[in-house]
């Protein structure tokens, strides 16, 4: 029993059936990565993970419990944090502004009014969101404006603010889409520690092969909305099943 | 002081003593001289400068926090002036009823307007709060006349009620005792300085609920609004809920409006429906952009800006004209006068529109960032200065 279960998900749009019986288990502290060609329906999957999207059919069970027909942010409470494709930080603010709103979310929940108190008086909160910055190697940043750091970086604080709500289920959406090698790179070794280093699940979409095999130790291959196989990354690349659909002939 | 840092406290000094000094600070001509008409240290401008200035810091919490833009929001203003001259019928003149009484209503107001309106962003957000404020306008001015007397305003008539008016009680609004029109003129030389109560009692006003919408820029609450305005998406993929945090912004300033409202007719005890209409809610939009969009003194400088022309522009004829440019020959005297005539009294809109073009392209941050350029040129020339005198090798840029 995974920490994460979806079962026969389907969803369509209008004559498209963007998922069809979609079953999916990801086992705690694994690293689970989704792969699939152009439009087999990885988004879709991960948008009725969050709630962004409810799907027509099946269930989806986090923890044992379902998700489905929740917000976003009351999802995100109950411990799935999520990372976009374009990073998405609050980017009119400060690098600590930035990540001292996670720690608001986690301490207070998902709305309270202290209109009154200072920001900056919150010891406890000031304190978490400067120690997570350190060890994200972002301390000297804490004063910049947000909107100002190089794409690697935003990806980086991006990571930083939804381990800050220390999440049990870590979602990513291509992560390293539009980046560099070497941001590319540093990423990996990020997810790699962060993996390693806490009791977190990680579950990833992507569509670049280094990433994937060298991070995840589980992957599910989409295809048409439907999953293909799932296995260890050994069996994936070999599978010709799978070369057929995804990596092509010559792969 | 009063956690506030350093930089907001020395800002709330300088609020502090311009408020309080405004009577000597906006009559620096001697009241005989041609250019008198240029003070604007008279009772009824400077109160309406504090009035506007709660008006739009009320609004910058709501626009310049979250970024929502309320078209409605002259509808509270109608709502609190409503509330206070009731107390005036039904009690009596002490505006230590109404006042309360105002924010209290148009904060109700203010929670089923947002309720609705919220649940939706940008300009249709706007059209929403648009038709609201419409609406109440016209119940006011129509539907509602037991309520409101329609298109006369609401006033005091001496059958009212007014249960609890003493035999020696003054017959226009007071704060126990202190009637509001009352003024104290002071005669230094050619000059004459009016301190009126009415504009002190406001100016504290305005200190106490300008002290509170620092605390709110400073607070959690204010990071989640700002948070709220820079990207709602990630807000909410973060475990918190926009829609409770824009509420309670759009309730806290329609209650700052109702203030305003009830201010107003604390000063002078009417109220009419015309308060509520659009152009009243578009003022204040202009007020808190050209002052500067989330700044903390912004909106006040921009409330103070366009009274300030409403006020004295409009009062320029062509008679004082004549008298200013009578040095010239008079065929261009005549014509200066033409070229100029459109942008005076009933024309001093257009002045304004100008003016609010120029700053919105120059000055995007509004009059705030106007000053903070003027320092930074100040600082730097020093510095130039200084390194001129130092090392005279080097070019200074």
């Amino acid at each position: 029993m995974g920490i994460l279960e979806v079962k026969d998900v389907g969803k369509r749009f209008g004559g498209l059936q963007a998922l069809g019986d979609v079953n999916l288990s990801v086992k705690e502290n694994s690293v689970h990565a989704i792969i699939g060609p152009n439009g087999a329906g990885k988004s879709t999957l991960l948008n009725c993970l969050v709630g962004k999207l409810i799907p027509d059919t099946g269930s989806v069970m986090f923890d044992g419990q379902s998700v489905l027909g929740r917000t976003p942010y009351e999802i995100n409470q109950m411990g799935i944090s999520r990372v976009f494709q374009t990073p998405e930080i609050f980017s009119d603010l400060t690098v600590l502004e930035n990540m001292m709103i996670p720690c608001f979310a986690k301490r207070d929940g998902a709305f309270r009014m202290h209109a009154i108190e200072n920001m900056m008086s919150e010891a406890e909160i000031v304190d978490k969101a400067e120690h997570m910055l350190e060890e994200m190697n972002m301390a000297d940043k804490a004063g910049m404006h947000s909107a100002s750091m190089s794409r690697g970086d935003k990806r980086r604080l991006e990571i930083a603010m939804c381990l800050a709500q220390e999440p049990r289920l870590l979602l990513l959406d291509e992560p390293t889409a539009g980046m560099a090698r070497a941001d590319t790179n540093n990423t990996i070794d990020l997810l790699k520690q962060i993996s390693d280093e806490r009791d977190i699940t990680i579950a990833i979409i992507e569509h670049d092969m280094h990433v994937v095999f060298s991070l995840a130790n589980r992957i599910t291959v989409l295809a048409q909305g439907t999953p293909l196989v799932e296995d260890d990354p050994e069996n994936i690349r070999g599978n010709p099943k799978v070369r057929e659909a995804y990596l092509g002939e010559t792969a | 002081m009063l956690g506030l840092n350093k930089k907001d406290t020395s800002l709330m000094i300088v609020v502090i003593i311009l408020t309080m000094f405004a009577p000597f600070i906006l009559n620096p001509f001697p009241v005989d001289s041609a250019m008198a008409q240029f003070n604007a240290g008279y009772p009824d401008l400077m109160q309406r400068f504090v009035i506007f200035g709660i008006f739009a810091i009320g609004f910058n919490i709501l626009f310049g926090l979250t970024g929502y833009l309320s078209f409605g929001h002259a509808a509270f203003l109608g709502i609190g002036s409503y509330s206070v001259v009731w107390m005036y019928k039904l009690l009596d003149y002490n505006v230590i009823y109404g006042l309360p009484l105002a924010v209290l209503t148009a904060g109700i107001f203010a929670v089923a307007i947002g309720y609705v309106s919220l649940r939706r962003s940008g300009i249709y957000f706007s059209i929403l709060t648009l038709a609201f404020a419409q609406m109440s306008f016209n119940l006011a001015y129509s539907v509602l006349t037991p309520i409101t007397n329609g298109e006369t305003g609401l006033q005091v008539y001496n059958n009212d009620p007014q249960v609890l008016l003493g035999a020696n009680e003054a017959t226009s609004p007071h704060l126990f005792g202190i009637v509001m029109n009352n003024s104290f003129k002071l005669d230094v030389g050619a000059w004459q300085f009016t301190f009126n109560n009415g504009y002190y009692f406001c100016a504290l006003v305005m200190l106490l609920v300008f002290y509170l919408s620092i605390r709110i820029f400073r607070s959690p609450f204010g990071l989640m609004l700002r948070a709220v305005k820079s990207n709602q998406n990630r807000l909410s993929y973060t475990g918190l809920n926009p829609r409770p945090y824009t509420l309670a912004a759009f309730v806290i300033s329609g209650m700052y409006a109702g203030l305003a409202g009830g201010l107003m007719a604390s000063m002078d005890p009417l109220a009419g429906a015309e308060r509520m209409q659009w152009t009243a809610s578009g003022e204040v939009v202009l007020m808190t952009i050209l002052g500067g969009t989330g700044t903390l003194i912004g909106p006040v400088l921009g409330a103070g800006f366009i009274k300030y022309f409403e006020n004295i522009f409009s009062k320029i004829n062509d008679t004082i004209l004549h008298q200013w440019f009578s040095f010239l020959p008079d065929g261009l005297e005549d014509a200066v006068v033409f070229i100029i005539h459109p942008f005076i009294g009933k024309g001093w809109h257009l002045t304004l529109g100008i003016l609010f073009m120029l700053v919105v392209i120059f000055l995007p941050g509004g009059l705030v960032e106007g000053g903070q350029r003027i320092g930074k040129w100040i600082k730097s020339r020093g510095k130039s200065e200084d390194s001129d005198s130092g090392a005279t090798t080097e070019p200074a840029e």
